[in-house]
């Protein structure tokens, strides 16, 4: 059955450690269409910094669960690690090299590929699910004859657990879950060794999801993927992930092993979202939000630290310089100047914001 | 295949509209094929004796002035119509309907460019465009293709262009990009087919409207040129007798609704049939 | 499940059945539903997608959008009226005064050409009779009281101005203007991040105390009603499975299929050990499963759950699961 899905030997890397696919101080900016459209009115152009000085790595065999909410960057970085927006700043590399330097787009292809979060949106709707795999393989050379081909399609499609008898059809016949196994069967088809999922299983029911995630890890299992997995819920990429980093505002704020950010996170933001879950055990409640306030104006942002708008421990020092982010423990990075937050003492008053959560008018 | 074409034969079987459009396009064209064929009168010969005769057994739809019967040559003016309205019509639809997608697709300084065409070139209204065009080259058949082509295919390619924006955003059209596909294949294998149905639709209509463009351009005298038989033509020739000899005007414009009705009903049958149930 | 009415409750639901008319044929997307809301009572309606909850609560303020229902069948009575025999002027003086309801996608749910103080004024004026004056007054309160900061200078703007947790307060404001005795909130979180989710949820609970109000809260996130509701009623299929007080329903969950969600939450599970999905999908309500309707997903399902309608049995008081082995499983 992986038959279906090339399997190659790895190619030859300069330094063992090196990990599969890397990101070096990512910058990306957008601009803001200013004015009602009138093209005479020049005013300042806006900028929203999507992605701030942010660095990852992703090793061999590994997940890393990216987590973060609006505004982060989360999509953005997942873009830019497979290549289908450029950076502005800093660089994506693969195993070591600059990722773009001497390869074609569909080498390119067979490195990294992406299942994004819309399983209505993410299929063709005119095409037949025979045609999009097909596709894939015809014109990745990925086998010699139209029945070759067929056949591999039927593998594929029974990898990712879909009845063959099903590749006739057109994608609205489809429920969310399956159109995202298809999603996923597209993705494989080329043999890819890094696979970015963003958010695969949000718009999915959660019984639905599960079995998705079910499927990925299984995957990844048998197929020796690296992984990617971005999404808001920490539920679920606790259960995926090996490492995750954690994005606020443009920015790595925490990267650990899964299982220590859960057990002692360093971060305010991380603590804060964190206890935001809500829990299935209705013995805990309680009535104060885990956080206050708003995420700043992104075409304005905050001097020093962009969270201390929210943070119950800010100082002084927090506004004046931006945090850089630093080992913590061993493995363990967090993007905070305060010693005291990070370990996590009481915490002064919650900080409200003034003024500052408001989205301006144009 | 099967599973795909099972569906559009269960979407034909239940969509009354594109039925009749479609059986009301088959009575023309054959009507345009045979009909001549069982009409025992020539259309462009002339009898002045049998001129101006009211509709009967020998003539069902009348004489004309020149005593012309008035069936033969509505029936022979159909595929001068057809024709012509074909052309009209689907020349400006390819021409626009690429324009558009490349302009949509590739963005940048092209799609600029094309959009401020688009604005002057929408600043006249379009017939008024043609007739000048064909006000000024002439009247012919070569000269009113020429003209439509110049002058139509903006609607085709603003359509298009504005459903090319959603698509090339979709999550679809992002991951054909991601699978290391080239621009030409997204373009046509995987925008086109999603962006063109409102341009088809959009053109059923237009056929409506060219038609009475081109029926127009021969009342004015700037389109088929006589004796030819033309529907616009027959009205124009026919008005000055409208009180006495109501039939030389009347059975053409019958005919002109016909074809709009018909192509409506196409266009409205069409619009359900293409899109892809969500 | 049919609830015996009980005179003091504020919301009871008898026997509900909502039909859509299909052109494959007919559509009974909620099959019988009765439950019970008192007063002051958070109230869970928890279900997957296509489970019917959204349609239920919105058969109760007859609110249907573009899809409106066949048939509405079965006995709905708020605060002692039976809502069936309401006329359309009643209708509209009942909406938005006495129940009040808030939806999911805050983004599209605000009229975006008009001021925000104006959207919430607009229902004091029109239910409670204020002059434009103190209803702009009341406006005012009422933001600083959903928290949305500098209510005063906030209130002049245009909804784009604002971003999605503050819309949804804004869209609770309007709702509470006039201190409904029920709010209906369809999925009011689904589209906002946890952290504004988790706020969001505190201010209903909060503005649940401070105005006495009842809540009927539709979510497809159980961790959501564990954290708000009192009590919670389990749909799945157009049909309510179980119901009872929070800590019942999910502490101890006794139909296989509010189990089976539990079971397959990542929370409820190790890793490194795989998750618990549901196999199967949920059904076609246009041709529903004969007997119970989980029954071919469910891992206790015996032959008698393919041929019976399963009544709700009574696993302890106040608690209630439509299951023919509740006993045996339990």
């Amino acid at each position: 059955m992986s038959a279906a899905v090339p399997t190659r030997a790895p190619e030859a890397i300069a330094d063992r450690g090196a990990p599969m696919l890397s990101a070096h101080g990512l910058g990306k900016r957008f601009e803001i269409a200013s004015g009602a459209g009138m093209p005479l009115r020049r005013g300042p152009r806006r900028h929203v910094q999507a992605l701030r000085d942010v660095s990852i790595e992703l090793h061999r065999g590994e997940t890393l669960g990216i987590v973060g909410e609006s505004g982060c960057g989360k999509s953005t970085l997942a873009r830019c690690l497979s290549g289908l927006d450029a950076p502005d700043a800093g660089e994506i590399r693969w195993q070591g090299r600059p990722m773009a330097a001497e390869s074609s787009a569909l080498e390119r292809a067979r490195r990294v590929q992406m299942v994004f979060q819309d399983p209505y949106a993410s299929l063709n709707p005119r095409m037949t699910l025979a045609q999009a795999l097909d596709e894939a393989l015809l014109v990745h050379g990925l086998a010699a004859t139209r029945a070759e081909r067929a056949e591999r399609v039927d593998e594929l499609l029974l990898t990712v657990g879909l009845a063959p008898r099903l590749k006739h059809l057109l994608p609205h016949a489809l429920s969310g879950g399956q159109r995202q196994r298809i999603s996923i069967a597209r993705a494989l088809a080329v043999g890819p060794q890094v696979l970015i999922a963003d958010e695969p299983v949000s718009a999915l029911d959660a019984s639905i999801q599960a079995q998705i995630i079910n499927l990925l890890e299984e995957l990844r299992e048998r197929l020796q993927i690296a992984f990617v997995f971005i999404s808001h819920d920490l539920n679920v990429v606790r259960h995926i992930s090996d490492r995750i980093a954690v994005m606020y505002f443009g920015q790595v704020v925490e990267s650990a092993d899964t299982d220590a950010l859960f057990a002692q996170p360093a971060h305010p933001y991380t603590r804060a979202l964190l206890a935001a879950i809500p829990q299935t055990d209705p013995a805990r409640r309680s009535l104060v939000p885990a956080l206050a306030g708003e995420l700043p104006d992104p075409t304005a942002p905050p001097r020093g630290c962009s969270f201390s708008t929210r943070c119950p421990w800010v100082v002084e020092a927090c506004r004046a310089q931006e945090p850089a982010l630093l080992g913590h423990a061993p493995r363990h990075a967090v993007r905070c100047s305060n010693a005291e937050a990070r370990v996590g003492g009481s915490p002064g008053p919650i900080a409200t914001s003034e003024g500052e959560d408001r989205v301006p008018t144009r | 295949m099967s599973a795909a074409w099972d569906e559009r034969w269960r979407r034909m079987a239940g969509n009354r509209n594109l039925q009749v459009g479609l059986a009301m396009l088959l009575a023309l064209l054959a009507a345009g094929a045979f009909g001549p064929a069982f009409v025992r009168w020539d259309p462009i010969e002339i009898d002045f004796a049998a001129a101006l005769q009211r509709p009967g057994a020998a003539h069902p739809f009348g004489t004309d002035e020149l005593g012309r019967d008035v069936l033969a040559r509505v029936l022979a003016a159909t595929f001068v119509d057809l024709q012509v309205v074909a052309v009209c019509v689907v020349l400006p639809f390819f021409i626009g309907s690429l324009i558009g997608l490349a302009s949509g697709y590739f963005g940048g300084w092209f799609d600029r460019a094309l959009m401020r065409l688009v604005d002057v070139l929408l600043a006249f209204p379009h017939y008024v465009l043609v007739i000048a065009i064909v006000g000024s080259l002439g009247p012919g058949i070569a000269n009113l293709y020429l003209a439509f082509a110049l002058v139509v295919w903006i609607s085709f390619a603003r359509i298009v262009r504005a459903e090319v924006l959603v698509a090339r955003r979709a999550e679809y059209a992002q991951a054909a990009r991601l699978l290391g596909y080239g621009h030409a294949r997204v373009m046509l294998r995987h925008i086109l087919p999603n962006v063109i149905t409102p341009s088809i639709i959009f053109m059923m209509s237009d056929v409506v409207l060219t038609i009475l463009a081109v029926t127009s351009l021969g009342f004015l005298g700037l389109g088929i040129q006589p004796p030819t038989p033309e529907w616009g033509l027959m009205i124009a020739e026919g008005r000055t007798f409208l009180q006495d000899a109501w039939w030389i005007s009347v059975f053409p414009g019958l005919a002109i609704v016909y074809v709009g009705i018909t192509f409506t009903l196409l266009g409205e049958g069409l619009d359900d049939f293409l899109r892809p149930k969500g | 499940m049919n609830v015996a009415a009980d005179r003091s409750s504020l919301l009871e639901v008898e026997d509900l059945r909502v039909r859509f008319a299909r052109p494959g044929g007919d559509l009974v997307a909620v099959d019988g539903v009765g439950f019970r809301i008192e007063s002051g009572e958070v109230f869970g309606l928890v279900g997957e997608s296509g489970c019917g909850k959204t349609v239920t609560c919105r058969s109760l303020i007859r609110l249907f959008g573009g899809s409106a229902p066949s048939a509405i069948d079965g006995r709905v009575r708020f605060a002692g009226r039976d809502l069936g025999a309401l006329s359309a002027r009643e209708w509209s003086a009942l909406r938005g005064s006495e129940i009040s309801m808030i939806f999911q996608d805050p983004m599209t749910s605000l009229n975006p050409t008009m001021r925000v103080g104006a959207q919430i004024a607009e229902g004091l004026q029109r239910h409670r009779a204020l002059t434009a004056q103190q209803a702009r007054a009341a406006a005012i309160e009422m933001l600083g009281a959903v928290g949305v900061p500098a209510a005063e200078r906030r209130h002049h703007e245009y909804p784009h101005a604002f971003s999605g947790g503050m819309r949804q307060r804004v869209l609770i404001a309007i709702a509470l203007a006039c201190r409904p005795k029920l709010l209906i909130a369809d999925e009011p979180t689904t589209a906002l991040d946890v952290t504004v989710q988790d706020q969001i949820l505190k201010l209903i609970l909060k503005l649940r105390s401070d105005l006495g109000m009842s809540v009927l809260l539709v979510t497809h996130d159980i961790g959501v009603v564990a954290q708000t509701c009192d009590r919670v009623a389990v749909m799945y299929a157009g049909k309510i499975v179980e119901s009872g007080k929070t800590a019942q329903v999910v502490g101890r969950p006794a139909h296989p299929y509010t189990r089976a969600l539990l079971a397959a939450l990542p929370a409820h599970t190790r890793r490194g050990v795989k998750l618990r999905p549901i196999d199967g999908e949920p059904p076609n309500l246009a041709q529903p499963p004969a007997g119970c309707r989980f029954h071919p997903r469910c891992g206790f399902a015996v032959e008698a759950c393919r041929a019976i309608v399963p009544p709700p049995v009574e696993v302890e008081p106040g608690h209630r699961s439509a299951c023919l082995r509740t006993q045996e499983i339990g």
